[in-house]
């Protein structure tokens, strides 16, 4: 019956994305919040994010909502709307102090996640994207599982060069393929930095052991672009705004749109091939 | 012997952050090795179960484990193997193997992590700890507790 509650709730979600990374600190609420930014420039379409990162939501503060309440109504809580067409909804929302430490353990965080999937009314959703905490653990194992009553697109895999974060993202590939979840395919971010004023390239992380480019090669995994470091996402970030229309010029968004223009496509075709089979 | 194998230290220091990627392992690595360097005898407890960086940090990830009487014997690393190390990433069989544990099977490893290691004697026992504030955070504090932890360091970055 609860499978059903789910299903009914997801039904009108089209495409569903999971951004992971086994690594923390690579950028996964980074490239959600660009991502939900990205696809939501077209008008017609309606994207959600939801941010499931129970102890350190970053969403609410990069999508400029920080201190918005969620609100309920007969048909379920309300999403919090950055743009008529963009909602968003995280633990955050519901913390009293914005300082609050949610220090639960796996059982109650799986709860919390699945009462979003159950009881947020998101309407019709062309793009649902989910941002994850970092690891391979319960919020990971439950939102496939609830997420299985709809079905997942696929994974978008985050990592940043050096063979500390690869070591961490292996690790999470795997786990797409034991839980059978397709990888859309890998986004390196942080790959170099270009001197605003001399242009010259330093890698800041260097890829000591062939970067995202080589592990996608010896695991036969999609590599979806490299993102240069900027530190205008960071600052975009902090200010709640979206990096894309403030630094429209920069490579690190044309890097970005590349990227979501990828994602798309993958998404489309996966749609294509779904109504053949049926 | 469970009071044993953490009667022998006498500091335990918690390296922490809710943020992840941040530089918690290299601060703990780092750390380790200045106070080995300033004489002192050091451990490092590597609790992050998900993504356990201190073995490649300290080049030992090709290391394995085994038990004496007393427990889990740590591998010995640094310059002079003197810096006694334990680590979840030991324990894989093969490195890219993700651990996909739910929370109590995680909360029974700590435990056993905590007590169950033949640290020896030693003036510091570093514990590195994963991103966020769950079951590794609360298993290992309250695993710690009776004994002599002196405090957590935090670590951030600027944004």
């Amino acid at each position: 019956a609860e499978a059903a509650e789910l299903r009914a709730r997801l039904r009108a979600v089209r495409h569903t994305v999971l951004v992971l990374s086994g690594k923390g600190g690579v950028g996964k609420s980074t490239f959600s919040a660009l991502l939900a930014h990205g696809l939501a420039a077209d008008e017609t379409k309606q994207v959600a994010l939801l941010d499931i990162d129970i102890c350190g939501p970053s969403i609410p503060k990069m999508m400029g909502l920080e201190g918005e309440q969620v609100h309920q109504s007969g048909s379920g809580w309300s999403p919090v709307y950055v743009e008529e067409n963009l909602g968003v909804m995280s633990v955050g929302f519901l913390l009293s102090s914005l300082d609050d430490a949610v220090i639960w353990r796996g059982p109650k965080k799986n709860g919390l996640i699945k009462q979003f999937l159950r009881d947020v009314d998101w309407g019709e959703v062309d793009y649902l994207i989910v941002d994850t905490p970092p690891g391979t653990s319960d919020e990971h194992l439950s939102i496939v599982q609830y997420l299985s009553a709809t079905h997942i697109d696929g994974a978008v895999i985050v990592t940043t060069p050096q063979e500390v974060s690869l070591q961490d993202v292996r690790k999470e590939i795997n786990f797409c393929r034991k839980v059978k979840l397709p990888i859309i395919g890998v986004v390196e971010n942080m790959s170099g930095f270009v001197c605003p004023k001399c242009k010259n390239e330093s890698q800041i992380f260097p890829p000591t052991t062939g970067g995202a480019e080589k592990m996608c090669q010896n695991l036969s995994v999609s590599l979806l672009g490299k993102v240069p470091l900027d530190p205008q996402i960071g600052k975009s970030c902090d200010r709640g705004q979206s990096f894309l229309a403030e630094a429209p010029e920069s490579p690190a968004t044309l890097s970005y749109r590349n990227i979501i223009q990828r994602i798309q496509e993958y998404c489309e075709q996966h749609h294509l091939q779904e109504e053949k089979i049926m | 012997t469970e009071r044993a194998n953490l009667a022998g230290v006498q500091h335990i220091l918690l390296v922490l952050s809710g943020k992840g990627g941040v530089g918690k392992s290299t601060l703990s690595t780092e750390l380790a090795l200045a106070l080995r360097n300033a004489g002192k005898r050091v451990g490092i407890l590597d609790v992050d179960l998900c993504g356990p960086s201190i073995p490649r940090m300290l080049r030992v990830q090709d290391s394995a484990v085994h038990q004496c009487d007393s427990g889990w014997v740590p591998v010995f690393v640094g310059q002079d193997k003197a810096i006694a190390l334990m680590s979840i990433g030991f324990l894989l069989e093969r490195p890219d193997d993700a651990v996909v544990w739910r929370g109590p099977k995680k909360n029974a490893l700590i435990k056993q992590f905590v007590t169950d290691v033949a640290w020896g004697d030693l003036d510091f026992l570093i514990v590195d700890t994963p991103p966020g504030t769950s079951d590794e955070h609360i298993s290992t504090v309250e695993a710690l507790r009776p004994y002599q932890l002196l405090g957590a360091v935090l670590v951030t970055t600027p944004q």
